[in-house]
């Protein structure tokens, strides 16, 4: 399959659409009409209609190119962004491994790999790199693994470590992140680093799913679902801009909230790494504007349910008070009050 | 944004000695002097013949708790003149700790989160180092925005003393850095920051 990659935006004039093909394709979070945290763990086998982002395990789209240039933007500002504790380097090689061979084989117009033992051969033809390297030997590549792979693949990506009944947040690369900081994070086990969530750690859901990550098998990756709202199709949504982006959320009126307002979805996928036995946590985000959501009438309405009947915690949390009002009444020229069907994709 | 009741935030558990320890290296600040002869008086001074003390008086010189501490008769007692240099002598006590060595920090959250700083950087376990804090309730906080620490702050909010921006203290907490967190509060309105509140007197 060949993509038409976009050149396009995440900042200033912000020129970030979707395709109507990549409409279809948005990972849409929500399986009913309301929203509340729980454990949404599944098996991340390849499903959806043919071309849907849960197509493929590590999802390349036409945004692919502009994404990487936006990363690139960010860690020049930034290189705190990217961090690996000294005793991640096996799992940096493991990530390397997964991310090349999944992009190699799904996408094979756009990126190959050859090994000959622990020679290996990697083309990215979208964005012109051919490099040759030694699988194993950080001195053969310009940079570290993680960091050299992760400049060249779609979402935000967080190494676990897996110790003391607990897991460890010690490496990543987050540049797209939905308003929390790698830097201030690094170290922190399961409950700590998700310290700031309302009511997830009350109703359990928390310890439930550390029990099952420690538990993930090798080769039976899994994957959830989760979102926020952003304004402007901006991708570094970090606290440390937010003082950058944060006034966007005031320019909210009721005839640019089409336009403005961003769904962001994030697909998450969770991978036992082979030789390290960390756990890689993948973070892809989707964002799609309102006026292209509405475009399948299902989830027009659906949207605009769940978000007029959102808990106030999720609301304060996610950041959404100054421009939900404006959003949901928008949102209510789509509702029909028709039933809708269940599941997350188009009718 | 969740600012209060955030599981990041530490617990201290207190001050109490570990009988099993073969050596034992205090790293006290101020009134957590306090905490070393209680605990003393409780469980016996036997421990204290093994056990090493590193001091600064901080806020509390007036107090002369280094004199009490002399008493106690300690294999060693050092005072520092402030928390720094006290830092650099526990680094590199800890560089040359032998096996069986405990580390109990006290008092401020401040010290206690420097003092944990050094501690992690030689692989010690977090969960090792008994902790104890008492009086002030002075928070070290971190900008999210320029990074810079910002130590002894009282109020939320409170003005960065790097970039300048009113910070919003949040109870999310990093060991590895040692601080709170620092978000700015009129980042969607500037120029809307409400009256710095003293919430950690
Ligand atoms: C090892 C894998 C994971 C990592 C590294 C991770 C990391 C994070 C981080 C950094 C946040 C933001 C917290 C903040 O506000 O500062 C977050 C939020 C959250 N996480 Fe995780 N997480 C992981 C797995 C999971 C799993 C398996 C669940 C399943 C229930 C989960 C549920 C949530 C929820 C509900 C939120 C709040 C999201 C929102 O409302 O926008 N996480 N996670």
């Amino acid at each position: 399959m060949n993509i038409n990659f976009r050149n396009e935006t995440f900042r200033d004039d912000y020129t970030f659409r979707n395709s109507p093909e990549t409409i279809r394709r948005f990972p849409f979070p929500f399986h009913e009409d309301k929203y509340m945290y729980s454990v949404n763990m599944e098996p991340h086998v390849p499903a959806g209609p043919a071309g849907h982002a849960y197509n493929n395990p590590i999802d390349v789209d036409e945004h692919y190119v502009a994404e990487m240039r936006d990363r690139a933007l960010v860690l020049k500002e930034d290189p705190l962004r990217y961090q690996a504790l000294p005793h991640m380097m096996a799992a940096q090689w493991d990530t390397l491994e997964l991310l090349m061979e999944s992009q190699a084989a799904a996408y094979p117009e756009h990126f190959s790999l050859t090994k000959d033992g622990d020679r290996w051969h990697w083309v990215n033809r979208p964005l012109g790199i051919d490099q040759t390297f030694t699988f194993g030997d950080a001195s053969t590549l310009p940079m570290e693994p993680l960091e050299f792979i992760t400049r060249q693949a779609q979402g935000d990506f967080c190494i676990v470590d897996q110790r003391d009944g607990n897991l460890w947040m010690d490496a990543g690369m987050v540049t797209t992140q939905a308003d929390w900081s790698l830097d201030f994070d690094v170290g922190m086990n399961f409950f700590e680093w998700h310290g700031p969530v309302p009511l997830a750690h009350e109703i359990g859901v928390f310890e439930r799913a550390l029990k099952f990550l420690l538990n993930l098998q090798q080769g039976k990756p899994v994957r959830r679902l989760n979102w926020t709202m952003t304004i402007n199709p901006r991708l570094d949504t970090s606290p440390e801009n937010y003082h950058k982006w944060g006034p966007d959320r005031a320019t909210v009126t009721p005839e640019n909230v089409g336009d403005k307002v961003h769904l962001r979805c994030e697909l998450q996928s969770l991978w036992r790494l082979p030789r390290s036995n960390a756990i890689l946590f993948v973070i892809r985000c989707y964002l799609i504007k309102m006026e292209e959501l509405v475009t399948i009438p299902k989830w027009g309405r659906r949207f605009h349910r769940v978000l007029r009947d959102l808990p106030p915690e999720l609301i304060d949390y996610k950041g959404l008070t100054r421009y939900r009002p404006a959003t949901v009444e928008w949102l209510s020229k789509f509702d029909d009050g028709k039933p809708t069907t269940p599941g997350i994709y188009p009718d | 944004m969740l600012v209060a009741g955030i599981k990041s935030r530490p617990v201290y558990g207190g001050l109490s000695v570990d009988p099993n320890a073969r050596r034992h290296l205090f790293a006290l600040e101020g009134e957590g002097a306090l905490a070393l002869t209680e605990e003393a008086a409780r469980s016996g001074a036997d421990f204290l013949k093994n056990a090493d003390i590193l001091y600064v008086a901080s806020g509390s010189r007036a107090a002369d708790h280094d004199k009490a501490l002399t008493a106690l008769g300690a294999d060693t007692f050092w005072l520092s003149p402030t928390v720094p240099v006290l830092l650099n002598r526990l680094n590199v006590m800890l560089g040359q700790a032998k096996m069986g060595t405990r580390l109990y920090v006290a008092v401020t959250e401040g010290f206690i989160g420097q003092a944990m700083q050094v501690a992690l950087n030689h692989g010690i376990d977090h969960a090792s180092i008994r902790c104890e804090h008492r009086g002030s309730a002075a928070r070290r906080v971190q900008c999210v925005h320029c990074k810079g620490v910002t130590d002894n702050v009282t109020t939320s909010p409170y003005v960065c003393t790097h970039c300048g921006l009113s910070l919003l203290v949040r109870d999310h907490y990093s060991r590895r850095i040692g601080a709170f967190q620092g978000v700015n509060i009129d980042a969607e309105e500037p120029g809307t920051a409400p009256q710095p509140e003293e919430l950690f007197p």
